[in-house]
Parts: structure tokens; sequence; C-alpha cells
């Protein structure tokens, strides 16, 4: 009795040592290894254009214009690769907050931004582009929805209000007077979208820019309250970037004329 | 996780020989750093863990409701594990029934993938639109993504070939003799497993649920994709940790004491029976 208790209690133990190592992997997808900047040493000063690695983090919402620009930021700067990490705002603050390895810091909020600035992550912020919410519908539109008010009898997906889109849907939800219970609160705006997508929920309160990043799987419905919520979204260079040269070319190019257009050809407005 | 030590008269143990030797330090060393890198990130929680806050902390109707819903799902889904899990484990076990080593990975797979992974099959064959969950939904109106339900299932999926494989090691050292024994005084298949098989099993059980019920406690990947998040019908612990974390680190910190102190209860209460040295 005794062997087969010890070998039960040894094929269990092999079994919990190998799912320590599974649980440990689970869950961080957050920071990724950002390859170090092979530091143009010296030239800095005499050349202006940025070269090694420069590491983005962004708005999940930013993901396709930020994408685009990051490819043409490559070519007007050769040497320089632009590595992106996007997600919920709040998410990427805090990862920056504890040191991951970061030059550039584009939130979909001030207030997330704020978070950053407050721990002299950055020392300043400037506000780039402006977004305002629109409902996603699965393609069709089958629930026939044309408003906030519509929303309450369907399934919805909302950002959680930690992260800026959802903390604008709140603000919306409340000009509108709606009172909604989410089936689930995603952790950012592109969670919130594939919901949509997917067919799981019948309604999600996502940026215009979304809808527009991906009208071939999804319609949009523009709703009036949604000039309640408008959210600024700053960007920074930050203080600890290991990229110095890099993160302020890489802030000023999406100031520049050429970002701007094609910010606002995505449906981004100008601050 | 060791087995008590003997209790009953049977194989002696071989002798030991015990000698007084130092450690040799290319073992001594990275052991010391291992165990290092287990304890301290625990030690670090402790350290800055907002003591005083914390009564406050903890106070919040979202905490205990988190916790609720973590120990009902996980004690749930260990539930499900046992019911399915145990025949299942005796399927792979004693019988020959054809392609069993394919069955047996297959029941295995859960185990090294990715919990994310696990989450998305789950929403593609039981969502709304999903190969299983469309016809759900229209036959019976049932929709499990974002569901406690749907909680239970991501959990269950994940936490279920743990128990399986512990108990079918409990059965391949169970010596079927006793079965036959049985069968040769007239009990039937399902009355020897019943009567004979399930007692002389119920340790590996045992120990099975028990990983299967810590698994399914701290699933994170599956019930986030699966279930989605919202407070109080899906959000676990392991969910709220990771959201707290974005907004209040303090309050992160507070619910991750929570769940370490669950577990140590846990361990503590088990210590006993699983965890005693030899």
């Amino acid at each position: 009795m005794s062997s087969i208790r010890r070998r039960t209690a040894l094929a269990a133990a092999s079994v919990l040592a190998l799912a320590a190592g599974l649980t440990a992997c689970g869950s961080d997808a957050a920071t990724p290894a950002a390859s170090s900047a092979p530091s143009a040493a010296g030239s800095s000063a005499a050349a202006p254009k940025a070269t090694g690695a420069v590491t983005v983090f962004a708005a999940a919402s930013l993901k396709e214009t930020f994408t685009e620009l990051g490819k043409k930021f490559e070519a007007a700067n050769p040497g320089a690769k632009v590595t992106f990490n996007f997600g919920g705002s709040s998410a990427l603050a805090q990862s920056i907050n504890s040191g991951a390895p970061a030059d550039v810091f584009a939130a979909a909020s001030p207030a997330t931004m704020k978070t950053v600035t407050d721990a002299k992550g950055a020392d300043s912020s400037k506000v780039f582009v402006r977004n305002t919410l629109a409902i996603a519908v699965p393609k069709g539109n089958p629930k026939h929805i044309t408003g906030l008010k519509d929303l309450s009898g369907v399934k919805v997906a909302l950002c959680a209000k930690e992260v800026p889109c959802g903390s604008a849907a709140v603000t919306a939800l409340a000009a509108g007077a709606v009172a909604l219970t989410p089936v689930t609160l995603e952790q950012d705006v592109k969670g919130a979208l594939t919901k949509v997508e997917l067919g799981e929920v019948d309604a999600s309160l996502v940026y215009k820019t979304d809808v527009k990043a991906d009208a071939a799987k999804i319609d949009g419905v523009d709703f009036p309250e949604a000039d309640k919520a408008v959210n600024d979204y700053p960007i920074a260079a930050l203080t600890k970037a290991p990229n110095a040269t890099g993160a302020a070319a890489f802030v000023a190019y999406i100031q520049s004329d050429e970002a701007k257009q094609l910010l606002t050809a995505a449906g981004f407005q100008a601050p | 996780m060791t087995a008590p030590a003997p209790r009953t008269t049977g194989a002696p143990a071989a002798p030991r020989r015990r000698r007084a030797r130092r450690i040799p330090y290319p073992l001594l060393v990275p052991a010391l750093i291992g165990l290092a890198f287990l304890v301290l990130p625990l030690v670090g929680l402790l350290v800055r863990a907002p003591w005083s806050s914390l009564p406050e902390q903890l106070s919040s109707p979202e905490v205990w409701q988190a916790l609720r819903l973590s120990l009902i799902c996980a004690t749930s889904a260990t539930a499900v594990s046992m019911v399915l899990g145990v025949p299942l484990a005796w399927l792979l076990a004693r019988t020959e029934i054809p392609g069993r080593r394919v069955v047996r990975a297959l029941v295995t797979l859960p185990l090294v993938l990715p919990p994310v992974v696990g989450g998305v099959a789950l929403l593609l064959v039981l969502g709304r639109n999903g190969i299983v969950g469309r016809w759900l939904d229209s036959a019976f109106g049932l929709t499990l993504p974002f569901t406690t339900t749907g909680v239970v299932i991501a959990e269950a999926f994940v936490a279920m070939p743990f128990l399986v494989i512990s108990v079918e090691g409990a059965l391949r050292a169970a010596d079927p003799r006793y079965e036959e024994a049985a069968a040769t005084l007239g009990a039937s298949r399902l009355t020897a497993f019943r009567r004979v098989t399930l007692p002389l099993i119920a340790p590996g059980i045992g120990a099975g649920a028990v990983l299967a019920w810590a698994r399914a406690l701290g699933e994170f990947g599956a019930t986030i994709t699966f279930a989605g998040n919202f407070p109080g019908r899906t959000q676990t612990m392991p969910l709220a940790v990771y959201l707290a974390m974005e907004r209040d680190p303090e309050a992160a910190i507070a619910l991750s004491l929570v769940l370490l102190a669950v577990s140590v209860a846990v361990l503590a209460g088990l210590r006993e029976r699983w965890l005693s040295t030899t």
C-alpha cells in the first residue's frame, strides 16, 4: 500500500512541477524583450537622425496607424528600427512605471499619461490627436442598433474602466443616461472589438478609428453622446529612454505633417 | 510532495547509507539560488504589502466577491473534473480501447497547451458562433461565454488533465488482481470499480483533485479569453489582481496576499496527507 501511495504522490509531484512551469508563463503577456539599442556612439551630436532600436509603447487604438507610421519612420531614418508594444494604456503605463525599457509612450488619455509623468517617467507630454467613440456592431447590424439606447437590451462588451476607452464609455453612457450591464470588461479596445468580430457580443463601444480600421469585418454606428467623451492622446519621450535621440525623433515625427495626414485619414481628429 | 512514511509492514525499505559528507558546492550553490528564486518574490510581496491600509483594501466588497467566485468556480471545476476525469483515467488504465495512446496524448495536451490557446479554442467551439455553441444557442438558448458556467468550463479544461494523469498513475500502481478477485467472486465490473478500485486509489484521486483545484484557482488565460471579465460573474481573483495592477498596485498586492493566504492554508491543510517529509 505504501509503495502505491508513494508512486501516486510521485506522479502528482511531477505533474505539479510541470504545472508550476506552465502557470508561470501563462499570464505575463505584457513586457516584450526589447532588444536594447546598439547606441549610436558619439554620433548623436552630428546627425539628428535616429538610429538603433526605438521602442514605442502605444495605446491599442493606435495599432494600425502607428505600425504604418513606424515603417515610414524607418524609411526616413535608415538604421532605425521601431518596435511597438500595443496594449491597454493603463497596462502600458504600469509597465513603464515598473521599469520596462521603453523610449516613447503614446497613451489614449491624459489621465493615463499623468501616471507616468507623476512617476517622473516623462517630463512633459503633447496631445497629438483626439478620438471619439462609436458603437461597433457585427456586419449588417443584425440587432438594428441606432444609438446608445438600443444597447441596454443586447450583449455588450465595454473596455474596463481602468483603460481610457472604458472611462470614455462610462462618460458617454452617463451623458446619454443609459444604464447597461455589459457582459465583459475588456483590457483594451481591441479586445472589445474582437468580441464583436467573433459575434460573441452584439455591440461594443470602441473608437471611431477602430471601426474604420476594421471596416471589412464590422460596421460602426455613430451616436451624439460621443461628443461628450472625447479622448485626447498624449505622446511623450520617456526620461529613462535607452535611446533618447530615437525617442525625440519619433515624437517629432508623429507631430509632422506627414504623420498628421495619415492619422486624420484613419479617423483621428486634430487636437 | 512525497509519500507519507510507510506505516504498514509492506516491502522492507532498502537500508539507507547515511554518511556524514560535505555537500558539494556545485550542488549547494544552485540549490540555494533556486530556493531564493522561489522564495524571494513571495517575501517581496510581504515586504511591499500596504499593511496600514490593508484592512481598508480588503474590506471592499469586490475583493470578497472575487474570492468567493474563485473558490466556487475552482471547486466546481474540480467536481466536474472528478466526475468526468476518474472514469476517463480508468478507461485509459484498465481497458484496451483502440488508439489508447493517442487518446492519452490528447488528454494530456491541455496540460502543455498555453491556457490562452485553450480559451480561444473553447470560444471557437462553445462560443455563440462556435461549432457546438451555435447549436446550444438555437436549441436551448444557452450561451456559455461570459457566464460563471463559462469560467467553470475554462477552469475544468485546464485542470482536468492534472486529475486524469494523477488518477491514471494511481490505477497503474494499484494491483489489478484485487479487481480480478472481486470479479471471480461474482462482482460486475462496475461493482468492482465502485467497491474495490475506488477505495484503492482514493489517495491518488485526492492528490489529483488538489492539483486540479490549485490549477483552477490560479487559472487566468483561458478564463479571460473564454469567459471575459465582469465583477461578480466572471472576474476571478487572478483577473482582479491583473486589472488592479493597472489601476492601483496596492490593491493588487492586497488581493495577491489573499490568494497567497489561501494557497498557504490549502498546503497547511494537506500537510498531513501529502506533504509530510519522509
